[in-house]
C-alpha cells in the first residue's frame, strides 16, 4: 500500500489526480467500520447457513475469505446440495455478480491513474457497501484512490471473522427444524428481495423470472431453473428498456 | 469436522472465487475497450433480484401453508422495518408458531 503514486494526467471526473496512500486507505477503513459491523451480522447468518448446508467451519471461512461476495455466497449456499451441483453453483455466483462489472466500470475515471497492481488488487475486496462509500468519497472531490482498499479490508475482516463465529455456532445446532432454522434461508431471500426492490419498474422482470423459474423447476433436473429465471428476467428488462 | 477441508469443496470455492473476481476486475478492464449500452446495464442491474425471485418462486409454490404465511409475514416486516434482524427473528417465531398450530 505504502508509496504515494500521483499521476499528472487529468481525468474526466475530477480535477485533482488520484493518489494512493496509506492515509487514504486508513480513511476508508475508519469510514467503513460502522458499515462493516452491519455486514458482520450478515456474516454470522452466512456462517450458520453454510454449516447447515454441510460445509465445515474451515470451508465456510475459506469461502468468505476468497469469494468476498455476500449475496452470491448466500445464494450458493441456497443451491448447495450433495453431490455439489458445481456448474449451477459457479454459474449462479457468476451471474449474480455480473453487476460488479458496472461497479468496476464506474471506478475507472479514478482508477486508471493507479498502477495495475493497486487497481486490480483493490477490487478484490470490493463489495456493494464499500463501493458505494468509495463512490461518494471520490465524487465529492477527494482523490484517495486507496479508499476502496481500506474500506474493503474493513469489510473483509468483519466478514471473515463473523463467518467463523456463525459457522462455529451453526455446528452446535443439530436439529435445525426444531428452531425453525430450515425456514431461515427462505426468510433471508424474502428479506433480500424486499431490499433489492427499486420500484414498480422491477415488477415485470421479477414476475417473468418467477414464472420461468416456477415453470422450469419441474421440467429440468437440478437447480438450473434459478439461472433460467434470472436470465429471463434480465432479458425482459433489456427488451423493455426504452432509455 | 470443524477444520475439515474437502479438496473437492475447496476446488468449488476456488472456482467461485475466480468467477467473482472476473466480474470485479472485468468492469475495470472492459470499459474503455467495450461499451456497455444503458440497455445492457439495466439488464445487469436487475439480475440479483431476478435470481432471488427465481429461487423463491418454486420453493413457495411447493411450500406448505405455514411456509406461505410465514414468508408473507417476513415480507411485511422487512418492508416496514428494513431490518434483517427483526425480519428474520419474526420469521422464525412465525414458522414455529404456525407449524404448531396448522
Amino acid at each position: 500500500m505504502g508509496g504515494e503514486t500521483t499521476s499528472q494526467q487529468g481525468d474526466a471526473a475530477g480535477s485533482e489526480s488520484t493518489t494512493f496512500s496509506l492515509a487514504g486507505a486508513w480513511k476508508g477503513f475508519i469510514a467503513c467500520v460502522p458499515v462493516a459491523l452491519g455486514v458482520a451480522g450478515y456474516g454470522v447468518l452466512f456462517g450458520v447457513l453454510a454449516r447447515q448446508a454441510g460445509l465445515s467451519v474451515a470451508e465456510s471461512t475459506l469461502m468468505s475469505a476468497t469469494v468476498v461476495a455476500g449475496a452470491a455466497q448466500v445464494i450458493a449456499i441456497g443451491v448447495w446440495d450433495q453431490p455439489i451441483p458445481v456448474a449451477v453453483v459457479v454459474g449462479t455466483v457468476f451471474v449474480v455478480n455480473l453487476r460488479y462489472l458496472l461497479m468496476g466500470a464506474s471506478l475507472r475515471p479514478w482508477f486508471e491513474e493507479l498502477s495495475p497492481l493497486q487497481a486490480y488488487g483493490s477490487v478484490f475486496v470490493m463489495a456493494d457497501e464499500n463501493w458505494a462509500l468509495t463512490m461518494q468519497e471520490l465524487r465529492s472531490g477527494n482523490s484517495a484512490g486507496a479508499f476502496l482498499l481500506g474500506s474493503g479490508i474493513a469489510i473483509w475482516l468483519f466478514w471473515v471473522l463473523s463467518t467463523v463465529l456463525g459457522a462455529a455456532a451453526g455446528g452446535v445446532i443439530d436439529e435445525p427444524a426444531t428452531y425453525g432454522l430450515d425456514f431461515m434461508l427462505t426468510a433471508v431471500f424474502v428479506t433480500i428481495a424486499v431490499g433489492l426492490w427499486e420500484g414498480r419498474s422491477d415488477l415485470v422482470p421479477w414476475l417473468v423470472a418467477a414464472g420461468v423459474a416456477g415453470g422450469t423447476a419441474h421440467l429440468l433436473g437440478g437447480q438450473w431453473y434459478i439461472l433460467f429465471g434470472g436470465l429471463a428476467g434480465a432479458g425482459v428488462e433489456m427488451i423493455r428498456y426504452d432509455g | 469436522m470443524m477444520g475439515e477441508l474437502d479438496p473437492f469443496v475447496v476446488a468449488v470455492i476456488a472456482a467461485m472465487g475466480v468467477a467473482t473476481y472476473v466480474t470485479k476486475a472485468g468492469g475495470l478492464w472492459l470499459l474503455g475497450r467495450v461499451d456497455l449500452s444503458p440497455r445492457v446495464e439495466s439488464g445487469l442491474e436487475i439480475l440479483p433480484g431476478a435470481i432471488i425471485v427465481s429461487i423463491l418462486a418454486p420453493e413457495l409454490i411447493g411450500g406448505t401453508l405455514a411456509t406461505w404465511i410465514a414468508a408473507g409475514i417476513v415480507f411485511l416486516v422487512a418492508w416496514r422495518t428494513d431490518s434483517i434482524t427483526i425480519s428474520l427473528g419474526t420469521g422464525v417465531v412465525a414458522i414455529l408458531a404456525l407449524r404448531a398450530m396448522l
